[in-house]
């Protein structure tokens, strides 16, 4: 009731002021907006580089066109059909990988009664927060053909492996070091809607017999089934993308391994600044700005039609 | 009695599952901390190992004493999240509180301005160009403040949705009938309000900010001094690889050799740059958490 009374003496001040009282807050959308300009909007038009032969001297826009032969040639390359099976394939089984150990951990861990789950919670976390070049690193220190502490303790007196030669290793150790960062980040949305469930559920089903692992399969899980495919439907959506660290400096950009380590991202940046193609680099960038443009809107329409709550738009 | 023993058996598993898990995330950061404190010649011999033959403090001792380069890249990367950050969070603020007010006019046009840019963006290419050669940041320390890292749209959607919901619209419109300017009201009411969301994106902000490697590697090609300690780690990791996969080819590879720290000087160049993430993290980690839980549920 008073609120009614309020609103109503409000409203006829607050339309008179309205436009005084808006000229504030965008001076202080301005910095904001700006920023938004340079660093997304005024590179945005820049994509119709791929449908050009550029020359550095006539810029972006000066070049003459050279309509679809850029995407032509890069079709007609191994390349594309290597980069995109690569990042395809990866995130697929990081997908499932993740979603598997996230979704254990985080029954795990609701169900832990000692004091300490926070410690385990706090520790698997940590790797999250690495940058790349420091897990390079740590992977380094094991996998280091001369110092390395596979080759040299694992593998003593036996034939030392050059790791960062040899593709067929790859494909495990780089879904093992991209689980391994981001099982605590993973597990944490679940942990958090495990916790949000009625624990009357649980208890109800302990009295009347249920055992632990009836209880996981039939409270826990049918109860995360919405997160999971909310979750899962949004990875799905940025599946045209790859961790550019995670593919370029845990490798070493080790060129023996390109066949297995190559993704789009990966490419695009060798194409711009490693090999100077830069025509066909923009084409990549496009193929996966168009494809991956598709992909998050009809992921974001099936998160809709399961539910809208939960969409993004 | 029977239930007991299964709750039992379920507890004593877990720990096991979860303290293997554990052991796996911490044992490389304990590898590499052992590492850096091991004799040299004893990692020659050995290779990294959990139990030197050696212990020495040479390789800090290097770093630290030498006035080398990592100590400048250290700087640098201070100097480098603590005014990013700053700026970063002010701008993301602003334009988040901006975007709350529900009767600015415009507001929806803005909001998908700010949106869309999540949906598609023009690629490395465009982005690297535009940066070069129309505003001139290679190698200049602003490569590495300006591109990507500033503000972006998911920092900007979380916060705006906090000011929406955890600033009450009664209490502004209450300041305002006192008589509070739009700025007097968002200083004194809606910041002091949003302090634990403004908490958490400073985090964000910042841990991308210490972590951030590519600005560098992509825009200093010259400009070597002002490199970050990743930009560092970086290039010292790579004249590595290339010495071991070219040391046939090279004539004289003792003198490139001597160039490179040797090879616990280079893990402990590592450890010095994760130290401060790790120094804060039991501080920081609360707070990340709740970012997380809250971004996650909404992407």
């Amino acid at each position: 009731m008073a609120k009614k009374v309020y609103k109503e003496q409000m409203s006829p001040a607050k339309k008179k002021s309205l436009m005084k009282r808006s000229i504030p807050i965008y001076i202080m959308a301005l910095p904001g907006l700006i920023y938004l300009f340079i660093n997304n909007y005024m590179p945005m038009p820049g994509i119709v580089l791929a449908f050009k032969n550029y020359k550095a001297k006539d810029g972006i826009y000066g070049s003459a066109w050279a309509g679809f032969k850029n995407f032509k040639y890069l079709f007609s390359t191994q390349d594309a059909f290597v980069i995109t099976r690569n990042t395809i394939c990866y995130n697929l089984v990081f997908i499932v990988v993740n979603l598997i150990f996230a979704v254990g951990v985080a029954i795990i861990l609701s169900e832990l009664t000692s004091k300490a789950k926070k410690l385990y919670q706090s520790v698997i976390l940590l790797p999250y927060l690495l940058s790349a070049v420091i897990v390079s690193y740590l992977v380094f220190a094991f996998l280091s053909p001369e110092n390395g502490f596979v080759n040299n303790t694992i593998l003593r007196g036996r034939d030392p492996i050059s790791w960062y030669q040899e593709k067929k290793y790859w494909p495990f150790i780089l879904v093992f070091v991209n689980l391994w960062k981001g099982i605590g980040y993973n597990c944490i949305i679940y942990l958090s809607t495990i916790i949000g469930f009625d624990r009357g559920l649980y208890e109800a089903a302990a009295i009347d017999g249920a055992t632990k692992w009836q209880q996981i399969t039939k409270i826990t899980l049918p109860l995360l089934r919405p997160t999971v495919i909310m979750l899962t439907l949004m990875a799905v959506g940025r599946i045209f993308y790859s961790d550019f660290g995670l593919f370029y400096q845990v490798p070493q950009n080790s060129g023996a391994l390109l066949s297995v380590t190559n993704t789009i991202d990966t490419y695009v940046y060798r194409g711009l600044l490693e090999l100077g193609d830069i025509t066909m680099s923009a084409a990549a960038g496009v193929y996966q700005s168009l494809v991956g443009f598709v992909l998050v809107l009809a992921a974001n329409l099936a998160v809709k039609k399961i539910d809208p709550e939960s969409a993004l738009f | 009695m029977q239930k007991m023993g299964q709750e039992k058996r379920f507890q004593i598993f877990g720990n096991i599952v979860m303290i293997i898990i554990t052991l796996a995330a911490i044992i490389p950061l304990i590898l590499l901390a052992i590492s850096s404190f091991t004799d040299n010649d004893a990692l020659i011999r050995n290779g990294y190992s959990f139990v030197p033959e050696k212990w020495s403090t040479y390789a800090y001792e290097y770093i630290f004493t030498s006035g080398n380069a990592v100590v400048h890249a250290y700087m640098i990367s201070f100097l480098l999240t603590a005014i990013g950050t700053l700026c970063g969070l002010t701008i993301t603020t602003l334009l988040a509180y901006a975007l709350s007010k529900k009767f600015l006019p415009g507001r929806g046009v803005l909001t998908f301005l700010v949106f869309f840019t999540m949906l598609f963006n023009g690629g490395l290419v465009p982005t690297y160009i535009n940066y070069t050669t129309v505003f001139g940041l290679k190698n200049t320390f602003f490569a590495l403040l300006i591109p990507g890292l500033l503000m972006n749209a998911f920092n900007i959607m979380m916060m705006k949705s906090y000011f929406v919901t955890g600033v009450p619209e009664e209490i502004m419109e209450a300041a305002y009938i006192d008589g509070a300017t739009e700025f007097q009201a968002f200083f004194r009411i809606a910041l002091p309000l949003a302090k634990p969301i403004i908490a958490t994106i400073g985090l964000f902000i910042g841990i991308g900010y210490w972590n951030d490697w590519m600005n560098g590697y992509i825009y200093l090609t010259k400009r070597t001094d002002l490199y970050s300690i990743q930009n560092l780690l970086n290039r010292m990791i790579q004249n590595i690889q290339f010495l071991s996969t070219n040391s046939g080819t090279i004539a004289n590879a003792n003198v490139g050799l001597a160039n490179i720290p040797s090879v616990s000087v280079r893990m402990a160049m590592a450890v010095v740059g994760v130290l401060p993430i790790i120094v804060i993290y039991p501080f920081i980690q609360n707070n990340f958490v709740k970012g997380i839980t809250l971004g996650g549920v909404k992407g």
